[in-house]
């Protein structure tokens, strides 16, 4: 058993109260083969960490226990000096303790105490952990193919090593290929992406695995083992040159989830045409010959014989040294909003459907169509906030994109119908992007009326939307008939965020964002060594935000690889 | 057209008589309007609740005390179940009635003499009871 | 089956139409209202002051009363519903407000009553399948629109009545005695409650609003629960015609009457002469009188 040395910071744990951090070392006292330190400077400046130098080598101590109120914060930095004097940071732990709060002195003191000892335990029974007995292995897995992913993927790429892309559509480019037009320059978002998503198809170190998700992981830093179901296509993807007849004999129209319910897709289908890869999966759920037993259309005319309906689920083992995660997000789903017709109004739709109609590859071709008649609509009303900063009824945060993209979408609107008139509700203007405040004005100049307030109520009356909503600086209530209306709803986790979340160990906030290990310093190191995070997956964020996460991301997995320089390398440069 | 704002006027004895009465924290709004948007009387209204709640907090008791939102409120509670803040405005608005109700001149809103007979011939207890508990101190 | 029945004062006066006809319905269904032994008046408003307790108290000691002769307790009216259900709330949640009403009633009461709405027992208890095997007279598809207005309703955390903002159990009610539930926006607005008579013209606009987004949605008729909300929005109709010429009428119907109705009883039992827009003309011209 090797002697254990305890470091206690006074920092915050003394949580104003007048608690003095020696009355912990007086409870430890007494212990066998533990000494404890209390260093009244910071221990994490530089005297403090030659405190515990001198403390650790002149007492001739092998383990270490820390104890601080932050252990996300200098953890990092007392395994490194470890290792630097030459001991094992595998035998040191560095442990949480919550600040003494006034009032209740003795139980905290308490259960400090028995943290602390629990800890000490822990060491002094840890065996010494021998170096990796496998190779550092220099791959990455990125789960998610939107534009973080995607970032994130070229990046590694570019740098030379292997990607793997892992994302459950049958194409990557995620959100942004719903996208018409972006803020605050108004490209087109499938210009700005396409060019993205083929190269991240044309790197010859990434690996595309689409229509996937993952199954498992298990392993470390460096050794992660992951499996991977890939779902059954019914379409043989070597087979299939991407010719697009299939869909086009489809006789099947349902309603799309990427067109976001208003528009029809086929049962046989690609997300677009210029999906990455251009493969098309068909839909069991919807396919005539799946629910009714016959048609076989697709198979029919597919000249190169690659419908198989007998395709089941395969899975792919790998292995990799780190993972990005890069689910992204989901909205709030209208049907829940009770006040807002729980999604029954037609003409009621959300930020991402507005896009479709927006998007010239959309089902209305880019023409501004209300979804019940086709009708142009004259009076539109956006509502931003959506679901956003209730913290009684639905999400408390700020969902931060929507101020940008409901001004976007009203701009659109107005340069589409020049005789409409764009109505935005909204509570307050979030515009901190570089150019976006002054986006915001030039809309509001171009004739976009804002109303500061919310909408209580919608409903529908005959071919109208009523919105009940508020112009608080008028001090009214304003009743408007609109055309249709357009929910700024909140951003959310995606589906099954939360479940990837525990396969990988890594931590959700109660809302299911994943929680990044610090705040500040450490935006996109999960809490788990090799497995980072990137883009709204953490939480909501514009596509400038998110590319710059990606950026980060995989910036770190190179630095994680880079120090382990004399591991054996995989990488596919061959 | 002009307050004067300062330490002891913000949050003064009134609002938080206010606040006492009403359990509720005005602090807490953030002017969304969301209470006036859905209010169904708010087209009778001098001043949206969400004005009075901010005309409360500034100390504005005389402004307040004069306007008839809370006079208006029909205590049908549709803006409190929609208030994102969880505020219940109704009790805001019966403490204002209160506030009023309970000084000592005992100003009630409505009389008996105020009522026509042909219309206490019609009117149902129901109306009368809650009717004279809400406008009478 | 056996409720305690809590009838409410103007149940026994002014909407002797919504009490006799459920008194009758609920015979005629096979569950029994027993009436509440020494019964006072609800108050009819919770009080939304929190240093109020003695307005409290009437509602309290109604429960108390309640717990000495059975278990559950029911009401037809919305306002005495809302008051006496928030009250036992309150006694059931809220340890410090719970001992100073007891000791204010010098009654000991833990909130341990349920309170059930009649439309509720109809559902659960009942079961609306019962109600349709047991019906006698057709009402062909009667277009009616079910106005919920607010007291079943909110605050919805404590009411759990049904869905604050797309509540059905009325519309479910309505099919079950095969009426057509006609769907409009105000079925949860509010009547104007008591502003009937703080501020009758204030009242008069609610009504208004409401019936003509029932008419404008081809109802033949309302029906309520509420005899607050009824009196606003049908005797109070004789206020809208002065000030909006043309304005057509519409019947307002106790639910309770629609089910006698439905159920083949007497036509005497239920009232109709007591609602003001009268309904016999809209029920006749159905062949239903």
């Amino acid at each position: 058993m090797g002697k254990v040395g305890v470091v206690l910071c006074p920092c915050e744990l003394e949580g104003g109260s007048s608690f003095d951090p020696e009355v912990l070392v007086e409870g430890l006292k007494g212990r066998k083969d533990v000494l404890p330190l209390i260093h009244h400077q910071p221990v994490c400046s530089e005297s403090g960490v030659e405190a515990i130098r001198a403390f650790m080598e002149g007492n001739g101590l092998d383990r270490g226990v820390m104890a601080c109120s932050k252990p996300e914060l200098f953890g990092p930095t007392f395994k490194k000096a470890l290792r630097q004097w030459g001991l094992n940071p595998s035998l040191s732990e560095v442990l949480g303790i919550r600040p003494i709060a006034e009032g209740k002195r003795t139980d905290d003191l308490q259960e400090a105490l028995h943290v602390i000892e629990e800890g000490i335990g822990e060491i002094q029974r840890r065996k010494p952990a021998k170096g990796p007995k496998t190779p550092f292995i220099k791959r990455a897995m990125v789960i998610g193919g939107g534009i973080t992913g995607i970032t994130a993927s070229i990046d590694l790429g570019n740098g030379g090593y292997e990607v793997l892309l892992v994302d459950r559509l049958p194409s990557i480019g995620g959100r942004m290929l719903q996208l018409s037009e972006t803020f605050p320059t108004l490209d087109c978002a499938q210009c700005t992406l396409t060019p993205k998503t083929v190269e991240t198809g044309q790197n010859p170190h990434i690996r595309l695995i689409t229509y996937a998700e993952v199954e498992s992981v298990s392993g470390g830093a460096g050794d992660f083992a992951v499996r991977i179901r890939r779902k059954a296509a019914y379409v043989d993807w070597e087979k299939c040159t991407g010719c697009g007849l299939c869909q086009e004999k489809c006789p099947s129209k349902v309603p799309s989830e990427f067109e976001r319910g208003i528009g029809p897709g086929k049962a046989i289908y690609t997300l677009s045409p210029q999906a990455v890869p251009n493969k098309p999966v068909i839909n069991p759920e919807v396919c005539r010959y799946f629910t009714e037993g016959k048609c076989r259309v697709c198979e029919k005319v597919c000249p190169t014989d690659a419908i198989d309906y007998a395709q089941e689920d395969t899975f792919i083992e790998e292995r990799v040294g780190a993972i990005i995660v890069a689910t992204g997000f989901d909205l709030y789903r209208k049907e829940e909003i009770g006040e807002y017709g729980y999604g029954d109004v037609p003409d009621v739709i959300d930020g991402l459907a507005f896009e479709r109609l927006n998007s010239a590859s959309g089902p209305t071709a880019g023409e501004i169509r209300r979804p019940s008649d086709g009708r142009v609509p004259k009076e539109v009303v956006f509502i931003q906030c959506v679901a956003s900063r209730d913290p009684e009824r639905y999400m408390p945060y700020c969902s931060r994109a929507c101020c940008m993209y409901t001004a976007k979408h009203a701009r659109l609107y107005k340069h589409k119908v020049h005789d409409g008139r764009a109505y935005i509700f909204y509570m307050d203007i979030r515009s901190m992007g570089k150019g976006y405040e002054e986006f915001i004005q030039q809309g509001m100049e171009e004739g976009i009326l804002y109303l500061k307030g919310r909408v209580s109520r919608l409903f529908r009356d005959n071919d109208h939307v009523v919105v009940w909503g508020v112009d608080t600086l008028t001090g009214k209530k304003v009743e408007i008939a609109a055309d249709m209306v357009v929910l700024a709803t909140a951003m959310i986790p995606s589906r099954g965020a939360k479940e990837l979340a525990e396969k990988l160990h890594i931590g959700t906030d109660e809302y299911g964002f994943l929680t990044e290990a610090q705040w500040k310093l450490y935006p996109v190191e999960s809490g788990v060594e090799g497995i980072y995070l990137a883009g709204c997956a953490q939480g909501p964020k514009d596509i400038a935000d998110t590319v710059a996460q990606g950026n980060a991301a995989a910036s770190k997995v190179q630095v994680l690889f880079a120090q382990h320089r004399n591991s054996s390398l995989l990488r596919s440069d061959s | 057209m002009k307050i004067e704002i300062s330490r002891g006027k913000v949050h003064n004895e009134f609002a938080q008589k206010v606040e006492e009465i009403s359990g509720q924290n005005l602090f807490a709004c953030y002017q969304c309007g969301n209470c006036t948007a859905g209010c169904p009387v708010s087209f009778a209204m001098d001043l949206g609740p969400h004005q009075v709640i901010r005309y409360s907090l500034l100390g504005l008791e005389e402004e307040v005390l004069e306007c008839n939102t809370f006079w208006m409120c029909a205590s049908c509670l549709q803006c409190t179940s929609r208030c994102p803040k969880g505020l219940d405005i109704a009790r805001i608005m019966e403490a204002i009635r209160l506030v009023i109700l309970r000084k000592k001149e005992r100003l009630d809103r409505l009389e008996v003499a105020d009522l026509s007979e042909d219309f206490l011939e019609r009117v149902p207890q129901i109306a009368l009871i809650s009717g004279f508990r809400k406008f009478t101190s | 089956m056996e409720f305690l029945y809590f009838p409410g004062c103007t149940l026994y006066t002014k909407a002797q139409n919504l009490d006799e006809a459920g008194r009758a319905c609920a015979k005629a269904l096979g569950f029994e209202l027993k009436e509440l032994s020494n019964w006072t008046c609800c108050g009819a408003t919770f009080p939304l002051a929190k240093d109020n307790i003695m307005a409290l108290a009437p509602p309290a000691r109604i429960l108390a009363r309640a717990k000495e002769e059975g278990s559950a307790l029911t009401t037809l009216c919305s306002v005495c519903f809302n008051v006496i259900k928030r009250t036992n709330e309150l006694i059931k949640g809220d340890e410090e407000k719970r001992e100073k009403i007891n000791t204010f009633i010098e009654m000991d009461y833990q909130g341990d009553v349920q309170v059930i709405h009649y439309l509720e027992i109809l559902k659960r208890e009942v079961g609306f399948d019962t109600i349709k095997g047991a019906l006698k007279r057709d009402l062909q598809e009667m277009r009616v629109a079910p106005f919920y207005g607010c007291m079943l309703l909110r605050p919805s955390e404590e009411m759990e009545f049904d869905d604050k903002e797309a509540p059905t159990i009325f519309e479910e009610f309505l099919g079950a005695i095969n009426c057509e539930p006609v769907d409009f926006p105000y079925k949860i607005e509010c009547c104007g409650a008591f502003q009937s008579v703080g501020a009758p013209e204030v009242a008069t606009e609610c009504a208004y609003a409401i019936l003509n987004s029932a008419i404008r949605n081809g109802a033949e008729a309302v029906t309520t629960t509420c005899p607050l909300c009824q009196f606003n929005i049908d005797n109070m109709q004789r206020e809208i015609r002065q000030k909006y010429n043309g304005f057509p009428g519409i019947p307002i119907i106790y639910f309770t009457q629609l089910l006698g109705l439905a159920l083949g009883l007497p036509v005497e039992k239920l009232e109709f002469h007591r609602n003001d827009v009268d309904p016999r003309p809209l029920l006749e011209k159905r062949g239903l009188l």
